[in-house]
């Protein structure tokens, strides 16, 4: 009897352990050694020098430049993610209530911007909106305008391309949050006198919130940890936290002091998920990517 | 190859270090006991050590030009494959060498001596075999000089080309006549205010901050005012750019009408028919590229690789593909046509028109400079 007791509560551990040891070895041990790292030194030549110090992280706590770097990189993430939600939502709900080879055809287009390399899908805006791309060329073919605006290179054009490379992740988990609704529910509030107005309101909406915060939080943080786009599609200016991260490790060879602001970062988007668990739990966010 | 030449290299490799007692003695018995029964196993364990060689460079059109200049041509008559790969930077590719294994990378397309001093004070550099390169006599010798003045007389790259990074511009905007008056103050002029561009490389950023403040770049006294020149430019320009390719396309598409470029680059565009002009102002950044081989690559195919490149034939072919002038001296090689129409080309092979840059005084300044050009890019 012990025995098979034992072996019930066995089995579990037997089978999540592909998953332990895959997460400890590529999560857990390069994360401690980053942890180590953020100790260390850089060494006059850029290589680093064990040691036990805590400036690294007097540095990074202290200076203005580095929290100022990371307001405004939660700023473009949160703008991203409310601006996905705004226009992610009404898609998620005409999908939802879609029927048919219809919703199969809309919910293919929406995976479909997977199938791009989201380097090549974030350099198309150049095309849209640069000098000689296409939106000026239309606009100076009927007139509207007499030479061409510059659009491209600003915190605007950061946004936008952190808002195409998200929104699927913002439609998909919403679309299965109102997917999930019972259409009974809605039909009760018409009958108890509720106009559509009332009834989306105070019955889709608010059973919907689940997949709208999921949403929220993987645009919030992915917003919040992307490096490509400021790159590509920012000005001189325009540089977020996992800028900083890369110019400390790469251009820099200070190992340490990256370390120290990618632990930081981590950090910081570390509480908004644990933030997001503790009210929503992380459930959702399964639903929506599976 | 045959056996005699592939047991030659091995050995060489053994006495160079690059293989330890155990591996060699190891390859020895497979050869042995692949002739022994006549099966292939010699020539597949020795074929993982040398029958590639790992090349990295810039990409783009310099990387087409080795491609198909000299990596298919060394293949094709010596059986040896060249992979290779490209880097967005110097920078980018050291902290990549930092965390491979010895032996990944093998030569890599560095450019400048600060970068060869870096990688030597790193502990990254090899000393090759000069008498197996015979084609390095070829060689501007001043090229070769301040290599071994890094490396205490040992080499660990051979010089390649060379090239400046001057002020390109588009003259349907900015005449010649007023580049020439401006220099590189005409990056500072407020009308051109969000048409400038600029290179995302601070030493590039300091250079021409120093040009800026009539400093000379190897010997800045007042580095306020160039962190001041370089704010001005930052709250001026439209782009930084950060790859050859992206300087092209601002250019080309007119996005930007003034910026550095790349001396090559331009006569890229140049000869794609863009009116784009190129001026190197006075104290213009200068700079040499080398074929910088790292520690721990298979030296016996390595130096065959660099000897092949040096040779006339092909390193004036790629020279020609890629646009920069090959190190080789003009008074002891016939250069041909179109390399003399390059910019930066110095028929006298002395170089004494072009600036480069100091290695001790630039890497003495980097971690401070790298730093603090962090954040003025970034507003501050």
């Amino acid at each position: 009897m012990a025995t098979i007791e034992q072996s019930e509560k066995r089995a579990p551990w037997v089978l999540l352990s592909p998953a332990l040891v895959t997460i400890a070895l590529l999560l857990v041990i390069p994360l401690m050694f980053i942890v180590v790292y953020s100790f260390w030194l850089r060494t006059s030549v850029g290589g680093v020098e064990a040691a036990f110090s805590f400036g690294n992280w007097q540095e990074a706590l202290t200076d203005r430049f580095y929290r100022d770097i990371l307001l405004s990189t939660i700023r473009i993430a949160a703008i991203t993610t409310i601006v996905c939600a705004f226009v992610g939502y009404p898609v998620a709900y005409f999908v939802a209530r879609a029927r048919g080879v219809n919703r199969g055809f809309l919910l293919l287009l929406l995976m479909l911007p997977f199938w791009v390399s989201y380097i090549i899908r974030t350099m198309s805006w150049i095309n849209i909106l640069g000098v000689s791309g296409a939106l000026n060329s239309l606009l100076l073919a009927v007139g509207v305008i007499d030479e061409p605006i510059q659009m491209l290179y600003n915190e605007t054009t950061v946004i936008l391309g952190l808002v195409h490379f998200l929104l699927p992740f913002m439609i998909l988990n919403t679309y299965v949050s109102l997917d999930g609704i019972d259409r009974a529910l809605e039909d009760a509030a018409n009958s108890l006198g509720a106009n559509p107005m009332q009834t989306f309101w105070e019955v889709t909406l608010p059973l919907s919130v689940p997949g709208l915060a999921a949403g929220g939080l993987l645009c919030f943080v992915l917003g919040a940890g992307t490096y490509i786009t400021p790159v590509i599609l920012g000005g001189p200016t325009d540089a977020m936290f996992a800028n900083l991260v890369f110019e400390a490790i790469i251009t820099q060879l200070d190992w340490p002091l990256g370390a120290v602001l990618s632990l930081m970062l981590l950090v910081v988007l570390g509480a908004v998920v644990l933030t997001y668990n503790r009210f929503m739990g992380l459930g959702q966010i399964a639903k929506g990517i599976g | 190859m045959d056996d005699t030449k592939r047991y030659e290299r091995l050995r060489e490799m053994y006495g160079n270090g690059d293989i330890g007692r155990r591996k060699f003695l190891g390859l020895l018995g497979a050869a042995g006991a692949a002739y022994g029964v006549q099966m292939p196993f010699g020539n597949m364990a020795f074929a993982q050590d040398v029958s590639q060689v790992r090349f990295d460079g810039w990409g783009g059109v310099v990387s087409e030009a080795f491609r198909e200049k000299a990596f298919d041509p060394f293949t094709a008559k010596t059986g040896i494959e060249v992979v290779d790969g490209t880097f967005g930077s110097g920078d980018e590719y050291l902290a990549r060498v930092k965390t491979a294994q010895e032996g990944e990378y093998n030569i890599a397309h560095l450019s400048g001596v600060f970068d060869y001093a870096r990688y030597h004070n790193l502990g990254y550099s090899t000393a090759l075999n000069t008498d197996n390169i015979p084609n390095l006599d070829l060689v501007i010798p001043k090229l070769v000089d301040v290599f071994r003045a890094v490396s205490g007389d040992a080499l660990s790259c051979v010089p390649y080309d060379y090239g400046t990074t001057g002020l390109a511009y588009n003259r349907k905007y900015i005449s010649d006549e007023e580049m020439k008056e401006q220099g590189a103050r005409i990056m500072l002029n407020e009308k051109y205010k969000g048409k400038i561009g600029g290179w995302s490389d601070w030493r590039t950023r300091i250079w021409y901050g120093a040009l800026q403040t009539d400093q000379d770049p190897n010997n800045i006294q007042d580095m306020d005012a160039v962190w001041d020149a370089i704010r001005t430019h930052r709250d001026l320009a439209l782009k930084y750019w950060g790859s050859g390719a992206e300087l092209m396309s601002l250019l080309a598409e007119e996005e930007i009408y003034v910026t550095e470029g790349w001396s090559g680059r331009i006569y890229a565009l140049q000869e794609q028919g863009h009116d784009i002009g190129y001026y190197d102002p006075p104290n213009g950044f200068g700079w040499q590229e080398c074929l910088f081989v790292i520690k721990g690559s298979p030296l016996g195919a390595v130096e065959e690789l660099l000897n092949f490149m040096l040779a006339p034939e092909t390193s004036i072919a790629v020279a020609e593909a890629q646009n920069y002038p090959p190190a080789l001296d003009p008074s002891k090689v016939d250069l041909g046509s179109k390399i003399p129409t390059l910019p930066a080309f110095d028929p006298s092979g002395k170089l004494d028109g072009l600036t480069f840059a100091n290695p001790d005084y630039w890497n003495g300044n980097e971690a401070e400079w790298s730093k603090m050009f962090g954040r003025v890019q970034k507003g501050y």
